[in-house]
């Protein structure tokens, strides 16, 4: 701050901070708020608006609550998030431990390359490329059928395909922030735990995972954030046969804003979910003992 | 705890087609302090990583307490490493840290507790157990990565260079406080440094490598005083390095010819008339004529003095001769050194017990 006012002069600096300002102001806090008053308002037709009926109300947030299947599918939402995140990290640890710790030279380049190369991609792309696996048709099945192990096609869609296809697509959230705590560990740690008798169980419950804690927390707070808030994946994913029972919160608030023309109960329900997502992130912090700093890192 | 012996049998490592080490001959015996010393890269890592078993051998044999360790883990050999860096847990305490091996090993808590306070009073570190590592300060890490190995019991502690991160000054209190851990423990240790100070005070034995070879095995004393290799002679202490050719030799002498003039040297490698050589003389055995009785067998090179050292208790003399390299004179300081200043002629005199031909080598670089 004080370096931008050195370098540009009092007037200079302040248009500058004005600016950005007034941008975050215009783009941000302002479609926020209005969001935020929306939620707290009833849906009414044009000329009700201003009448007799248009008073805050909590009634957008306690439908949620009331009506059931939305409150399945907004619990369904978070605890398959919770899995995805969980999968996540289960599958990135060990790829994530290796590249940083074990891998040299031009496997490891390689490795890291193959890694970032299907993100190049869209991610619409490589859910697709998922969806293309798991169809009726793809890759599972005609090995199947081919080995004789099934007679007919199987019917791959479902919640599982959803988290198959998310856990692909965020890769990266959890592997990038995981390599990074790990490849800051000191080899000899790990070699002087080895050296005095501990199994490799033990070198990552007592050494490695320790070390890697903030690393794991961002990872998982990436992770689960973006597949609570994904609508693409589970939008493809649902055209697998089988697929239509998966439904995503997300898709239930884009239904109102998009088709049901009812804003105030879209944005009612993006903030429930956002509010949820916060008390993850808050929780992730308690249980790895870290502080927002280390997660800005 | 008891020592064991660490024998090496032509033992070589390659790192595709570069020898990091080869044909490491030794014979370390139990409960000694024995020490490798030498030039950072000629491979001392590269032998307690052998020896540990983070590494095996591309050929040669290693035997620990008389049995073949090929195969057998770092986990599994009755070794443990001090690393250069220490490699201390940052994220456990002090009494977990030096417990480590005992939680590996299955012991119960209370009892890890115990052992972990006793093993730091042995390492004068009593009252630190619940410190965390980045309280203390570098001699006390150093300590507490010493008793976090001496835990599990090893017969051989390994350590890397453990003092080379320390001040002098406590550089010089630790290597007493080492020797007197290696008493009290009976156990082999085999110390890595650079420092030849280090190995010469420190150690029953010490080994002197280049270049992944080992050039000699002895005493202290030996490898001062018995150098086998000019490149030996010139890394342990202070030498004079004159290089020549042999002109005649018996007796156990030689008459080397040099561009100083004819000098003559003890021969224990019993050198060939007319080969290379290199005469290896140290400071401190030089003196300037007329400081003592002239005896007419002394070597004697006619110089200047180019400058004057003052180091308090002695002062070291650069003789420069115009005909060859110069000569080093180490002068005690007993108050007759200050009439010696730069530009006086003089003549440096050495008895030819106190110097000593080798074949001709490398020599170490400063
Ligand atoms: N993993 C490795 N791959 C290739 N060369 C290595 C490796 N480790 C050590 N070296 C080489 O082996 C030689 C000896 O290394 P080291 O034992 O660490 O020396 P020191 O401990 O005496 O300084 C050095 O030239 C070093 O570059
Ligand atoms: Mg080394």
């Amino acid at each position: 701050m004080s370096e931008l006012f050195r370098r540009f002069g009092r007037p200079g600096g302040g248009s500058i901070l004005a600016t950005a300002a007034l941008w975050a102001l215009l783009l941000v806090v302002l479609p926020q708020l209005t969001m935020v008053e929306l939620s707290f308002r009833p849906n009414l037709p044009a000329v009700a608006r201003g009448g007799p009926e248009d008073v805050w109300t909590l009634a957008n947030y306690t439908a949620l609550w009331t009506n059931p299947l939305h409150r399945t599918i907004f619990w369904q939402t978070i605890w398959s998030s919770l899995l995805v995140t969980v999968l996540s990290l289960l599958v990135c640890y060990p790829v994530a431990y290796h590249l940083a710790q074990e891998a040299r030279g031009d496997r490891a380049l390689l490795l890291a390359t193959a890694l970032v190369i299907p993100f190049w991609v869209n991610e619409i792309l490589r859910t697709f490329s998922w969806f293309l696996i798991l169809s009726r048709n793809g890759l599972v099945n005609r090995v199947l059928l081919g080995l004789g192990l099934i007679e007919e096609p199987l019917a791959l869609g479902g919640v599982g395909a959803v988290m198959i296809g998310m856990v692909y697509a965020y890769v990266l959230f959890m592997i990038f922030p995981l390599y990074n705590a790990l490849e800051s560990l000191d080899r000899n740690q790990i070699e002087a735990a080895r050296d005095l008798g501990a199994p490799t169980w033990r070198i990552h419950w007592r050494i490695v995972i320790p070390h890697a804690k903030p690393g794991i927390a961002v990872g998982c707070v990436m992770t689960f954030m973006l597949a609570a808030g994904t609508f693409a994946v589970p939008q493809i994913m649902q055209s697998l046969p089988g697929g239509t029972n998966a439904r995503w919160f997300t898709q239930i608030i884009y239904s109102y804003f998009f088709d049901g023309g009812d804003w105030n109960r879209g944005a009612a329900y993006a903030f429930a979910l956002l509010a949820l997502c916060l008390l993850f992130v808050a929780a992730m912090m308690r249980i790895f003992r870290v502080g927002l700093a280390d997660i800005a890192k | 705890m008891r020592g064991a012996e660490v024998a090496l049998e032509g033992v070589g490592l390659a790192y595709g087609s570069f020898w990091a080490v080869r044909g490491i001959d030794l014979d370390i015996r139990p409960g000694e302090f024995f020490s490798l010393l030498g030039p950072s890269g000629c491979g001392k890592t590269t032998i307690l990583r052998l020896v540990s078993g983070f590494v095996e051998p591309s050929e040669g044999v290693i035997r620990i307490a008389g049995r073949d360790v090929r195969g057998v883990g770092p986990a599994a050999r009755p070794t443990s490493l001090v690393f250069q860096n220490l490699a201390l847990f940052p994220l456990m305490k002090v009494w977990e840290n030096v417990a480590f091996g005992l939680e590996v090993r299955g012991v119960p808590k209370a009892e890890r507790r115990r052992r972990a306070e006793e093993l730091l009073e042995l390492v004068a570190l009593p009252g630190f157990a619940d410190k965390r590592v980045d309280e203390l300060s570098g001699g006390q890490r150093q300590r507490v990565a010493i008793a976090r190995s001496l835990a599990v019991e090893p017969q051989v502690l390994l350590l890397d260079e453990p003092l080379s991160a320390l001040d002098l000054k406590l550089r010089q209190h630790m290597r007493a406080e080492l020797k007197a851990i290696q008493r009290r423990t009976g156990v082999t240790f085999v110390y890595i440094t650079h420092d030849q100070g280090e190995a010469l005070t420190m150690s029953d034995r010490v080994a002197v490598m280049s270049q992944g070879r080992i050039e000699q095995v002895g005493t202290p004393a030996e490898i001062y005083d018995a150098p086998a290799t000019a490149f030996v002679a010139s890394f342990v202490g202070e030498s004079n390095p004159v290089p020549g050719r042999v002109r005649e030799s018996g007796g156990g002498f030689v008459t080397l010819e040099t561009a100083l003039g004819p000098l003559r040297a003890r021969d224990p490698r019993g050198l060939a008339t007319g080969s290379p050589a290199i005469l290896i003389v140290r400071p401190e055995r030089c003196r300037l004529d007329g400081a003592g009785e002239a005896d007419a067998v002394d070597n004697r090179v006619e110089g200047r003095i180019e400058r004057v050292d003052f180091e308090g208790a002695f002062a070291n003399l650069l003789v420069a001769s115009p005909a060859g390299p110069g000569l080093v004179v180490q002068l005690a300081n007993d108050g007759r050194l200050a009439g010696l200043a730069a530009g006086a002629p003089v003549t440096v005199r050495f008895p030819p017990e106190a110097a000593l031909a080798l074949p001709e080598g490398p020599l170490a670089r400063e």
